[in-house]
């Protein structure tokens, strides 16, 4: 993917033949089984199911009855680094976001302190290059310390290799204020990413404004503290041309204020977390905080809603919004939890369970919309074809699975999907041409495969 | 939540955990711990020996009394806590507090918090049984049962009443709680207040919501909410006299049949006349009393809950 815009610990190419996968890239109009053949990190060659000669050394993983996607890539994460590495930091959040499958993440920028001039961005890309597992790209903040009131040094940030910028966390409460960063991305280049939320309709919110607020007493988030702002700010994307990307989508009248935007004529884009295309401010009856995020799960309409955007596109990709908070943070009464949900470990295994399953999405279209996030920011799309560098995930859609059965990769565990059973694992995911995740079960089946796993006696 | 039926319940958080034979049956037990009340000596031996902590981290009068005097009228040993000069306010979380009380184990730990779900995370904290005595916004059980005992004692039954809750519904668990015990109990229940007081799809729980007092007339029952006064700075209402003007119950509002309850404390003047506080409309006092005796029937239900006929022998 593009060295410019991504860092991670640089690793030579593995060499690998999956064997017998049903390999699924709905852009190359592949959905059949093959063996699949990589070499020093690019894939090599495709064959037709046990066609292809194992060339000598090299690992074979039997992959019958599995499927290989191309790596997903998620435009929203918060790696917490630096200044909150008790949470997650660059290696634990790129760990974590391999097992999920994806190739490569995009951190936000509200760390300790915020990622608003290039001597953080500069020190944080120098530990990504130490420390990330997979290509990391970042996005810098709008305003500096995500205070709306002065534009960061966009163009600096941008040549020292931010993607983007957003206040994520934050909207851009002035609409003059961020008038002026869409004019200033003339010069900058780079996308403009907006959490979107009126905080004098959000107030003291906790949760979703709905019946699921009055009966607990919880203080309301109105949907429409979401969708005025996009439709203010679809306005102005259109006004001055500016390429602008909503992030995290949660109510109908969002994905219908990004469908006039997009229908005038804006450059812009939207995205939904797994979180809200699957759950509804119905859980939060239970008072769990593992449940409280920003914005909040809504009702069933909006759910609905946010499948439906999804599928016919108006929404172009999922996000996780992956937001780790250490367990004493999140045991507290619900009022005082802090906003978040991590995601990257369930990102597919959510969909498919609770989407693909009972159909109300088609497969090819969740593997389409999990990597749709790299073009949004000028970033290559992984590929399964041949001289494609090896960004990709071999899954087992048969296997369920008990949400922190085995605990989590990430550093934090505060996943609203704790405790579910899920359909569908990730077993294996190169990034940039490397491992970068295999379930330990993998090796012992490349080990019975004689594929020199470097495994002992012991069964 | 806890289970609903003729089983025992383990703890008391929402007014969910019963249903209506559950709630009869902590009223019944009311019934003869307010005759122990009556009485020269005022205490029964039913708790001796065991411990109940009572927990407030907000300022609290006739609640945290009540719960003091139930647990000592049924002889069990109390540590009141409350969170100005404790550990609480050197920052400790509540997880730590109430596993450090455990240590001590007792029998009950009462708690009031600002926050909604504190009382069902103490719940997972510690083995003692657990009584919600008001959690931020979200439920006051122990206040719609004295409420419901109030009620049942003057009317022999809820069945059918009709019982209006007046004011500021957003911000007061003791309206969460009440409409579903009322409802519960076969009441009809109308919610009124200020738009701006009143929560969107609040019908949603079960009762009627009406911006004005036009039809009070077809209450049985008016339960008048406290006023707060911060929610004039809130902008909420303009002013506590337009408030008043709009939603004070007095006797130019009320015919002399119909009943005034109030959870206290009052704001003369604002949300009730105090004409109308001292009238024999008025059932504050008969609330104030009840809530020791329905008090020690939660506590006695959660910690020996054997029949109703056997409580006072």
């Amino acid at each position: 993917m593009s060295p410019r815009h991504l860092f991670h610990t640089a690793r030579p190419g593995d060499n690998l033949l999956i064997r017998g996968a049903h390999l699924l890239d709905p852009r190359a109009d592949l959905d059949e089984p093959h063996d699949l053949l990589i070499r020093n990190g690019l894939i090599a060659e495709l064959g037709e199911p046990g066609g292809l000669p194992a060339p000598d050394e090299i690992e074979v993983i039997d992959a019958g009855g599995k499927h290989v996607f191309p790596g997903f890539v998620d435009p929203h994460v918060h790696l917490r680094t630096p200044g909150q590495e008790y949470k997650e930091d660059l290696d634990t959040g790129t760990a974590s976001a391999a097992a999920g499958g994806f190739c490569a993440v995009v951190g936000m920028p509200n760390t300790t302190p915020t990622l608003d001039t290039a001597a953080v961005l500069g020190s944080l890309i120098e530990r990504a290059q130490r420390e990330a597992r997979i290509p990391v790209g970042f996005l810098a903040a709008i305003t500096r310390g995500l205070h709306g009131e002065e534009l960061t040094e966009m163009a600096e940030l941008r040549d020292l290799g931010a993607l983007g910028f957003t206040d994520d966390g934050k909207p851009v409460v002035s609409a003059g204020m961020l008038r002026k960063a869409l004019q200033y991305q003339r010069l900058a280049g780079g996308v403009i990413a907006l959490h979107e939320e009126d905080p004098a309709l959000s107030m003291d919110g906790v949760m979703h404004e709905g019946a699921v607020s009055a009966r607990l007493g919880l203080a309301g988030i109105p949907s429409l503290s979401e969708s005025t702002m996009i439709a203010r700010d679809g306005a102005l994307a259109l006004y001055e041309d500016a390429r602008v990307h909503f992030q995290h989508l949660s109510a109908v009248e969002s994905v219908q204020a990004l469908a006039a935007a997009k229908a005038a004529g804006a450059r812009v884009s939207g995205e939904a977390s797994p979180h809200h295309l699957t759950l509804t401010d119905d859980m939060v009856r239970t008072l769990d905080s593992r449940f409280k995020m920003n914005p909040p799960l809504r009702s069933e309409p909006d759910r609905r809603a946010l499948v439906e955007g999804l599928r016919s596109g108006v929404i172009d990709c999922v996000a996780t919004d992956h937001a780790p908070h250490a367990v004493h943070e999140k045991e507290v009464p619900f009022e005082q939890a802090p906003m978040g949900t991590t995601g990257l470990e369930t990102a597919f295994p959510a969909l498919y369970t609770e989407l693909v399953l009972p159909g109300e999405l088609e497969l090819t279209t969740v593997v389409e919309r999990m990597t749709a996030g790299a073009a949004l920011y000028d970033l290559p799309t992984p590929r399964l074809a041949v001289g494609e560098r090896a960004n990709l995930c071999l899954v087992d859609l048969e296997a369920t699975w008990e949400v922190g059965e085995d605990g989590y990769v990430s550093r934090s565990g505060n996943s609203a999907f704790h405790g579910r059973s899920l359909r569908g694992r990730v077993l294996l995911t190169l990034a940039a041409g490397a491992v970068a995740h295999r379930r330990p079960m993998l090796v012992r089946d490349a080990a019975r495969s004689g594929a020199g796993a470097g495994r002992s006696g012991e069964e | 939540m806890s289970g609903m039926g003729p089983s025992r319940i383990r703890h008391l958080i929402s007014i969910d955990d019963l249903d209506r034979s559950g709630i009869e049956r902590v009223l019944d037990r009311a019934e003869s711990f307010a005759e122990v009340s009556g009485r020269e000596i005022k205490k029964v031996p039913a708790l001796r020996g065991r411990t109940i902590v009572n927990l407030f981290y907000e300022a609290s009068t006739r609640t945290s009394s009540s719960f003091e005097l139930a647990a000592k009228r049924l002889s069990a040993d109390v540590v009141n806590i409350r969170s100005a000069g404790s550990s609480v306010d050197k920052g400790e979380s509540l997880k730590d507090t109430v596993q450090t009380l455990s240590a001590y184990d007792p029998a009950a730990i009462v708690i009031r918090s600002p926050h909604a779900g504190a009382a069902q995370l103490v719940a997972g904290w510690t083995d003692a049984a657990v009584v919600n005595a008001g959690d931020g916004k979200h439920e006051h059980p122990t206040q719609a049962l004295l409420d419901v005992f109030t009620l049942r004692r003057r009317f022999g039954s809820l069945d059918r009443l009709n019982v209006w809750i007046v004011g500021d519904v957003s911000h007061s668990r003791v309206a969460r709680s009440n409409i579903l015990a009322f409802t519960r109990m076969g009441a009809e229940v109308t919610v009124c207040g200020p738009p701006t007081l009143l929560p969107r799809q609040i019908e949603a729980l079960g009762c009627a919501a009406t911006p004005t007092l036009e039809r009070i007339h077809e209450a049985d029952v008016v339960y008048v909410l406290r006023m707060q006064h911060e929610r004039m700075q809130q902008s909420f209402v303009p002013s506590l006299r337009e408030y008043a003007a709009n939603y004070q119950i007095n006797h130019a509002r009320l015919r002399p049949d119909q009943l005034v309850m109030h959870p206290g404390p009052v704001n003369r003047g604002v949300e009730l006349s105090a004409a109308t506080i001292d009238s024999e409309q008025a059932l504050i006092g008969d609330q104030v009393k009840a809530g020791v005796a329905v008090r020690m029937a939660v506590l006695y239900e959660l910690l020996v809950g054997s029949p109703v006929l056997s409580a006072v022998a």
